[in-house]
């Protein structure tokens, strides 16, 4: 049976769309696709009880309940194409296939994470994979996605790369900068708002006139469409077009994602400022229970295949847990300067 | 060797390098088809085609931050800054990104990007077209900051900035563009974080860069026929600065005056001095004396501007004063 | 006196002054029911009202751009930037027209804008949200740079600042939020651009800037011990610098040591120690020192972090290097 959905849900979230896979996409991707937003799940649930505990420190922003946007997006990509990350980035990580034992690492401030301790939770990045990176600025990233989008029209590579940002990236001065150059100069760049509808307290319908935001982009002649952002298979094929049509020197696209953050800001936020029992309808909009009863419902996987999935996720943010708690080192004294210039040169 | 100006120096460095190496881009406000507002980019549209020179809309911060992005993957991007006063619409990407990626990534990304800007005060353009505000990006790891002024510097110190794997912002000065020097044929760089000598003395060490460090040799020259000899320091490179060659000098002087056109509040006049007298605290017999703008913005009216600009008499000025100080008893 | 912290003496005075004067409004992220990401404005949005104090999008260079707009136009405007870190994003506003602009006119404006924001550590908040910023703003002319360091400082210099009609940047620490002290309950103000004598010395003078007093302060009992008597000076204002208290100061202790917790090139320590250098070098038995952050970016490893940030030993140990000239 599908995930019931109340009415009054389907009537406020506007969005809404049924779990059913584009041909073309094999059994064996979407089961893919259920492990990486299952591994998301985990490790961002298991990051939100390491914070607690403290084990892990700093400022993380948990990516749960938002899997389906990263999975669909990084799905319709290829490897060598890029994204550009927000400062709530371990979802886009995972799902552009970067190691959850490095990434934990990092979060644990240890020299064999990603970022030798120097970046933690929201800076986190896998350059060579294609991930440049999370971001601590609001906004901040959205012209660095226009230039890799610019390296790739000049140098004839042939990428495409996407810059994920949120409902409040979308307010900054630069998202409008960027969206009108992206359009001037037909780069391949996939703006992807991840609209969860609140900036840390402030929700969006209260500091914008125009809170479906997908229809600014046309404002600047590039494409806009809504949606369902808890849909994986919905955002897949909405980036999928805007990916066929990047590669072709049509431009950019701009797709607005849209969900109800359900978490707090970060991790450790209480949400006091929101009443959460009219949230928590909304749930039923979730992802992962949503692409698990497609594929019983359409008999594309059974039970035990599915757990079989889901445990290995758990064992996989099990084994980053131990990787990062026990097999790696605190960054050294020695190692501070390091990395400030590039070639090992040192200015103090 | 030939006699070029400032302007060609910049002009044929970049059009060398982006011979050179295909992955040279010129990104700016006007920098293609007009050549940029000083000319300094003029034909290169023509010879490298608009996918190599990039007219950009006025929007500083995205397209300061598209050229940091394309140097994260596989570009060598300038980035031109019309003017020096508005690369505070871009700080953001400058100083919270372009400056940190390397290191907030663990060294897994390079940034080669370079922001050439134009800055200095003069000809009346007032508070928002005249600022000098290279302090500020001295006080931010991760960045180099370059301000060579001679020809030959300027094409040398260009071409390193392109080559350097991390960003670089090279101020130009505006009144220098014209100012004609020898330069090589041939290829040649000059490495950052090297002074040079322009002038030797033994009576007072006068250390400047950029605009200043001419209006200092010119100081100098007046003051050698009343028998006061200057040693005039460029410091061409301000991040990495060449404090050997500061502390050389100020040890055989003993005496200092640092010169610099922006504010003097804050510049980096004080952080030359505070060195000096931290690494080196005996040597001087005078206390030091800096020279720059006083704490007012850049006036428009052409006598007021001219009393905040330091100029040859300002820096006369300072060197009586570290001159007349008696020899101290520390 | 009653004892209360920094975060509600700050709080406090932004009651007091809205209290008094209707013209005072709060503009800025999360400042409103929210009441700030570190609970500053606690309260005043339900007391003031949606219309006095504004929640914005996330768009710092229109929140500090609407605050130069309302004060030209006859509000006195608290923009508040979260971060220090963020005021990047709206530098082109603050020193191109905030700054700029009663000069530009001829004197024929007052800009009544206070910029509330903080800076400092936070453990592990990495490059982006750590940094120390005072001495860029310490360069610009046309505003006033302030940073408090104690709770009775916070109240009677923000109350001051608002009172103030030319723009005011103040800089809070986010590592004294939780601190104490004894804080009156009356409205008071506190000159801007006069220094504090924290603690009175005769050996050597440390002249440190926001958290870095309290660091020091902690540093010269542990040296009382030892019998150095160190006085401590917390500038307070960093523009203008009230440099005769800290001259004052040598021509009695003969040395000098600067702390602050931002990078140490560029930073103000260098600018103090040129300003004493030029003015006082007769003065100094002793080469001018400065403890402050090595030049990196904040990394986020604690461990790192610790590395990078200056310590109270830092400042011990620099003190007694300094004694032994």
């Amino acid at each position: 049976m599908p995930v019931e959905i109340p009415k009054e849900v389907l009537k406020n979230f506007k969005c809404y769309t049924p779990y059913k896979a584009p041909e073309g996409l094999s059994v064996k991707k979407q089961l893919g696709m259920f492990y990486t937003m299952n591994l998301i799940r985990e490790f961002d649930t298991k990051v939100t009880d390491l914070w607690m505990e403290n084990k892990i420190y700093g400022i993380a922003h948990s990516y749960v309940s938002s899997e389906a946007i990263a999975v669909g997006a990084c799905a319709a990509l290829d490897p060598e194409d890029y994204i550009v990350s927000t400062h709530r980035g371990h979802g886009h990580c995972i799902a552009k296939g970067s190691d959850v034992k490095k990434m934990m690492a990092e979060l644990y401030g240890k020299y064999e994470g990603y970022n030798h301790g120097k970046g933690g939770s929201m800076h986190i990045a896998d350059v060579e994979n294609g991930m440049l990176g999370a971001q601590g600025i609001v906004g901040g990233g959205i012209p660095f996605a226009l230039g890799a989008a610019l390296s790739s029209k000049v140098l004839n590579k042939g990428r495409v790369s996407i810059g994920f940002h949120g409902d409040g990236g979308s307010n900054q001065g630069v998202w409008h900068e960027a969206m009108n150059m992206a359009s001037a100069y037909k780069l391949p760049v996939i703006y992807i708002c991840e609209n969860n509808q609140l900036a840390i307290s402030t929700p969006l319908q209260n500091v914008t006139g125009q809170s479906d935001l997908y229809l600014r982009a046309n404002g600047y002649a590039v494409p806009g469409v809504l949606v369902d952002g808890y849909n994986v298979f919905a955002v897949y094929e909405a980036v999928k077009k805007a990916v066929d049509r990047a590669r072709a020197g049509q431009g950019p696209s701009f797709i607005e994602a849209r969900t109800i953050r359900f978490l707090g800001h970060f991790v450790a936020d209480d949400q006091w400022y929101r009443d959460l029992d009219t949230v928590k309808p909304y749930w039923s909009l979730e992802p992962l229970g949503r692409m698990r009863a497609y594929f019983l419902d359409n008999k594309l996987a059974g039970e035990d295949e599915l757990k079989i999935i889901e445990q290995q996720a758990v064992k996989d943010v099990e084994e980053a847990i131990d990787y990062a708690s026990n097999d790696c080192t605190e960054p050294p004294a020695e190692k501070l300067y390091e990395d400030v210039y590039a070639g090992g040169e040192i200015i103090k | 060797m030939a006699v070029i100006t400032y302007r060609q120096a910049l002009t044929d460095a970049m059009r060398e390098e982006m011979q050179r190496d295909e992955t040279v881009v010129i990104i700016g406000c006007d920098v293609a088809y007009r050549g940029n507002p000083f000319g300094v980019t003029k034909g290169l549209l023509k010879e490298f085609g608009s996918n190599r020179v990039i007219d950009t809309p006025i929007s500083e911060a995205a397209f300061t931050g598209m050229g940091i992005g394309a140097a994260g993957t596989g570009l060598r991007p300038i980035v031109e800054i019309l003017y020096s006063d508005w690369i505070t619409l871009a700080m953001d990407q400058i100083v919270n990104i372009a400056a940190k990626l390397r290191y907030m990534f663990g060294g897994k990304i390079n940034v080669p990007v370079v922001i050439r800007a134009p800055f200095g005060a003069g000809g009346g353009v007032a508070a928002q077209h005249s600022q000098s505000l290279e302090a500020w990006f001295n006080h931010v790891p991760g960045l180099k900051v370059v301000t060579p002024i001679d020809p030959y510097d300027v094409k040398g110190m260009l071409k390193t900035a392109i080559r350097d794997d991390n960003p670089v912002i090279f101020f130009e000065h505006k009144r220098a563009y014209a100012m004609k020097g020898e330069v090589p044929d041939e290829d040649y760089t000059i490495p950052f974080g090297s002074a040079v000598v322009r002038r030797e003395g033994a009576d007072v060490t006068i250390v400047s860069y950029s605009y200043m460090s001419i209006r200092a040799q010119n100081a100098a020259d007046e003051l050698a026929k009343e028998g006061i000899n200057c040693e005039v320091i460029d410091l061409r490179s301000l991040l990495p600065l060449d404090y050997d060659t500061v502390m050389r000098s100020v040890e055989k002087t003993h005496r200092v005056v640092i010169a610099q056109e922006a504010h003097i509040r804050g510049g980096i006049a004080g952080d030359i001095i505070a060195e000096i007298v931290d690494k080196n605290f005996d040597i001087l017999k005078a206390p030091p004396v800096r020279v720059g703008m006083p704490n007012v913005p850049v006036p428009f009216n052409v006598g007021l501007e001219a009393m905040v600009i330091p100029n040859e008499s300002t820096i006369k000025d300072g060197v009586y004063r570290v001159m007349k100080s008696k020899v101290g008893s520390v | 006196m009653r004892i209360i912290t920094y975060r509600e003496a700050l709080r406090e005075a932004l009651k007091q002054e809205m209290g008094r004067d209707d013209t005072i409004i709060m503009i800025g992220e999360d400042i409103g029911r929210y009441g700030g990401p570190y609970k500053v404005s606690q309260g005043l949005f339900d007391e003031f009202g949606p219309d006095r104090v504004i929640d914005t999008p996330i768009a710092e260079t229109a929140i500090a751009g609407a605050a130069l707009g309302a004060a030209l136009a006859g509000l006195r405007p608290i923009a508040e930037i979260m971060y220090i870190d963020f005021s990047f994003i709206c530098m082109d506003q603050i020193f191109n027209q905030i700054a700029k602009i009663r000069y530009m006119s001829g004197g024929n404006v007052i800009v009544p804008v206070v910029i509330r924001t903080q800076m400092g550590k936070k453990g592990s908040a990495a490059a982006q949200h750590s940094q120390c910023l005072e001495a860029i703003y310490a360069h610009i002319p046309g505003i006033k740079v302030i940073t408090p360091s104690t709770p009775y400082d916070a109240k009677g210099l923000l109350i001051s600042s608002i009172r103030e009609n030319d723009p005011v940047v103040f800089i809070e620490n986010c590592g004294l939020y939780s601190s104490k002290s004894e804080v009156p309950e009356k409205p008071y103000t506190i000159e801007l651009g006069k220094a504090d004598i924290k603690r009175e010395g005769n050996d050597i003078t440390v002249v440190a800037i926001s958290k870095s007093v309290r660091d020091s302060l902690e540093a010269a009992d542990e040296l009382q011990n030892e019998g150095i008597s160190v006085e401590v000076i917390d500038p307070r204002t960093i523009k203008p610098l009230d440099s005769d208290t800290i001259l004052e100061s040598i021509e009695k202790t003969h040395r000098l040591l600067i702390t602050h917790e931002a990078c140490k090139t560029g930073g103000l320590g260098a600018e103090i120690a040129a300003i004493v250098a030029e003015n006082g070098m007769y003065n100094l038995d002793a080469p001018i020192k400065r403890i402050a952050a090595h030049d990196t970016p904040i990394p986020f490893a604690p461990k790192m972090e610790d590395y990078v940030l200056p310590s109270k030993n830092d400042i011990i140990k620099g003190i007694r290097e300094l004694m032994k000239e």
